[in-house]
Parts: C-alpha cells; structure tokens; sequence
C-alpha cells in the first residue's frame, strides 16, 4: 500500500532519512520506533508531505505522492494524521473540529458529516462532548477528538505521531485503547510511539530507527526477544529500565 | 462670551462646516473620512497581511518594501507630498478630502497587514499544519483556522489603529482640509479670545469619538470571548 524507495532527506548539512526502501502493506499496523532524532518523526511526515523529500520515491496505492504536479490536498484528504500535540482548532467546538474538512472539501452536506462525526465521537467516548470546545478538555479527551477529526474523512491509512508523548501517564491508556479499537477494524496504521507495551501487543511489524537509518524489521516477538542490532538492543534495555 | 454662547453660536460650523454653502467640512467630515478609511482598509489590509506571510517571494518582497517604506515615513509628509507636488508632476488635481482619503487609507492598511501579518506568525504552526492534514488547501485553511483565530486575538491592536486614524485626520489641516480640527481653529480665529475654551471642545470631541470606539471594542471583545477559545 505505501512503498518507499531510497528515500533521502537532509535538513541543510544534516542526513535525516538515509536510503529508506521499505513497504506497509494494507491492514498493517506498523510501530516506528527509536532513540529521539532518529527521523521516525521525519519520516511519518513525508508519508503525507508534510515533509519533502530530497531524493528517492514514496508511492501510495501505485500513485508517486511527491511527484511534481501531484495533488496533496487530495492526498492529505486520503491520510489521517494525529499529532503529538493534538492541535485541534480551539476557536471550533468538538463536533466543528470533526465536520469542517468534510464539509469544507465538499464530501458531505453539513447534515451528513454532523451524523458521521457524533458516529466517531461515539466510538472515541466522547459524543457528550461534542458542543464542548478543545480548552475545556483533558489532554487524552483532546488526542480522542484528534483522532475523531482525522477518522471523519474516511481516510483508508492513519498516521500517528507520538500520539501519547505529550500526555499525562494517566491518559495514554485512553488514547491507546482508541488505537488499539483502530487496529481490530484493519486500518492500516502507522504509529510512531515509544509505547512498548502497544507495540508488542498491537503492530504487526516494528521498524526500529536510528540516525535516519531503519536498523530493524521485525515481528515484535522477534524485536523484543531477539533484538540484532546492537542499537537496538540498548534501545530496549534503556527501556526496560524506565 | 461664555462657553454656552460659544458653542450656541458655532455649533453648526463645528459639525459641517461651511456646508451647504461651501464644501461638507467640520465633524461630519472627520467621521465620514475615518469611517471610509476604515471600510477600506480592513479589506485591503487584510490582504497585505496575507501577502506579507506568503511563501512566494514575488509576493511577500514587494509588500515587505511597502510595509517598511511607509512605516519609515510620517503621514504629515506624505499628505503634503500627495497635495502639493504629485499634482505638479502627473497633472491631475485630487480635492483635500480625496487625498487625505488616499493616504489614510495607504496608512492604514500597511499598519493592519502588519498586525494580521504577525497574527498569522504568531499562532501556533501546528494549526495550519493539522488544518492542511485534512486536506484543506492553504487558503481554506487561512480562512477556517488561521484568520479566525488570528483576528481576534489581534482585536486590540486593530482597534488601537482604528482610533489612531481618527486622530489622523487631523493632519489634514496641513492642506487645508476642512476637517473638524480646521474648523476649530478657524472658530478660534474668529472668536480670537477663547482659544483654551475653544480647543477643549475639540480635545472633548476626539476624546468621545476615540473612547467611544474604543468601548464599543471591548463589548466586541467580550461578545466573542464569551465562546471559550485558547490553545491550549
């Protein structure tokens, strides 16, 4: 479903993404994970342009998404994205959040995203919310609505990006509990996480990232009980650790 | 004469001047320029501001120069450029009050597209980034999530621009515009020995027109605020 191939970014001097082939295929949840500036937040980004790439392709369902004249409204539209810092607009209510791209981009009457948009915050725990505005929210409540908002275009893929790293420990769980619901429904997920315990119970793969560098595929099975590289072997152990 | 028989005598001149007899002038002429600057300006400072954020170089460079052109230079000496030289050098004559309408409004919008220009700057990058991840264009996204947010919270210093424009077209006595600070002086001159009645009345004026601007902004203010907001 997405193909990567010798991707290449560079931040001035810096190598960020260093000739990353790779592939995620449908219904796939796949955990990125690795030290901090290791590119996993980089490389989440390009997967829907919110960064560019230098050198090398990504193709989404065949389509070359960095192409020149390709059209990344269109794509973004066919991509959610959760962000660390959940970003909602603070100036629209929950349900708002949820109905404006759909009924902006012209994909429902206003009537019809309002239906799917309290289907979502259902799902998500948090319809009796809908007329709350985002300041009035917990943190985890915030990342629910995000995830809402990215759902109610009915994107086929998800991208998360560190989704719980700005939470109160208290407040992962609910937002990991969305993601895992997500998983079960065979959306294809990328998750760039430090949540071990997610990544071991949820991903289908985990890609371990350092120096801009995939250093590991594998199984989780496989990644946490038979760790190769030496990198990652420190990675887990820092983690176990904690 | 007491201050009574002062303003009994002048009051009409005060508000308009030697209208109908002559040109519209005085009080009325003040509020209507301050009041088409403003409808002008908004708009097009709004525009400015946007071009002034603007990826594009050919774009955000040429307004850039204006912004620090104009910012650089006083009113006052643009007013009488405007009304004394450009008419020798293109040949066409624009009354006072046009020109003071040009130039208030050149002032204005280059002071508005700076503050809806660091509006946009200063919000958050994440709010154009999550609106933009959705799918929303960057004009879309500027008009849904950006500019609602940025203009309100930009409210007080649009608001401070506003009143100082008011006060601005007192400058245009320099060309002899019949606004309401001329007519007061011309009132002075016919009075001759009340000056310090005379220019109270036209301090109390401005004061009552900035002021009551200025809380009509704030109920403004409120009324919105009343909808919870904040990034949190």
């Amino acid at each position: 479903m997405i193909v990567l191939d010798k991707v290449n970014k560079y931040y001035g001097d810096y190598h960020a993404l260093v000739d990353i082939s790779e592939r995620v295929e449908r219904n796939e949840v796949l955990v990125v994970c690795g030290p901090s500036g290791s590119g996993k937040s980089t490389l989440i980004r390009t997967l829907n342009r919110l960064e560019e790439i230098d050198a090398g392709r990504i193709e989404i369902d065949g389509r070359d998404i960095h192409a020149k004249g390709a059209d990344v409204n269109a794509l973004r539209a066919g991509i959610g994205f959760v962000f660390q810092h959940f970003n909602l607009f603070p100036h629209l209510t929950v349900l708002e959040n949820c109905t404006l791209a759909p009924v902006k981009l012209g994909r429902a009457t206003k009537a019809e995203a309002r239906e799917v948009a309290m289907g979502l915050l259902e799902q998500v725990g948090l319809a009796h919310k809908a007329d709350a505005y985002p300041n009035a929210l917990s943190g985890g409540q915030q990342q629910r609505v995000a995830i809402a908002r990215a759902l109610a275009m009915r994107p086929p893929i998800m991208l998360f990006d560190e989704p719980t790293s700005a939470l109160d420990p208290e407040m992962v769980g609910e937002v990991l509990q969305v993601m895992r619901t997500l998983a079960s429904q065979g959306m294809t997920m990328v998750c760039v996480t430090h949540e071990m315990g997610f990544a071991r119970d949820v991903a289908d793969r985990i890609w371990f990232m350092s120096e801009g560098k995939i250093l590991e595929k594998a199984t989780p099975q496989d990644f946490f009980a038979n760790p190769q590289h030496p990198r990652a072997q420190q990675f887990l152990a820092d983690h176990r650790r904690d | 004469m007491t201050m009574l028989e002062l303003i009994d005598t002048y009051w009409l001149y005060f508000l308009v001047g030697q209208y109908p007899d002559g040109p519209l002038g005085g009080l009325v002429l003040t509020i209507l320029l301050s009041g088409a600057a403003l409808l002008l300006a908004m708009p097009l400072g709004l525009l400015l501001g946007i071009a002034r954020v603007s990826p594009y170089r050919a774009v955000n460079v040429p307004v850039a120069v204006l912004v620090h052109v104009v910012r650089a230079v006083p009113l006052l000496l643009v007013l009488f450029w405007a009304y004394f030289f450009l008419p020798a050098v293109t040949g066409v004559k624009t009354s006072q009050a046009t020109t003071m309408l040009i130039v208030l409004v050149l002032f204005d919008s280059i002071y508005l597209a700076e503050i809806v220009a660091a509006g946009i700057r200063a919000l958050p990058r994440g709010q154009l980034e999550s609106a933009r991840s959705l799918g929303l264009g960057y004009g879309a996204a500027l008009r849904h999530v950006v500019l609602p947010q940025t203009l309100r919270h930009g409210l007080p210093s649009i608001v401070n621009q506003l009143v100082s424009t008011i006060k601005a077209t007192s400058l245009g006595y320099i060309i002899g515009l019949s606004e309401v600070s001329f007519i007061a002086t011309q009132i002075n001159t016919l009075v001759f020995t009340q000056a310090v009645e005379v220019y109270l009345i036209l301090a109390l004026t401005y004061f009552i027109l900035c002021f009551g601007l200025s809380r009509l902004a704030f109920l403004l203010e409120r009324r919105l605020q009343r909808r919870p907001e904040q990034a949190s």
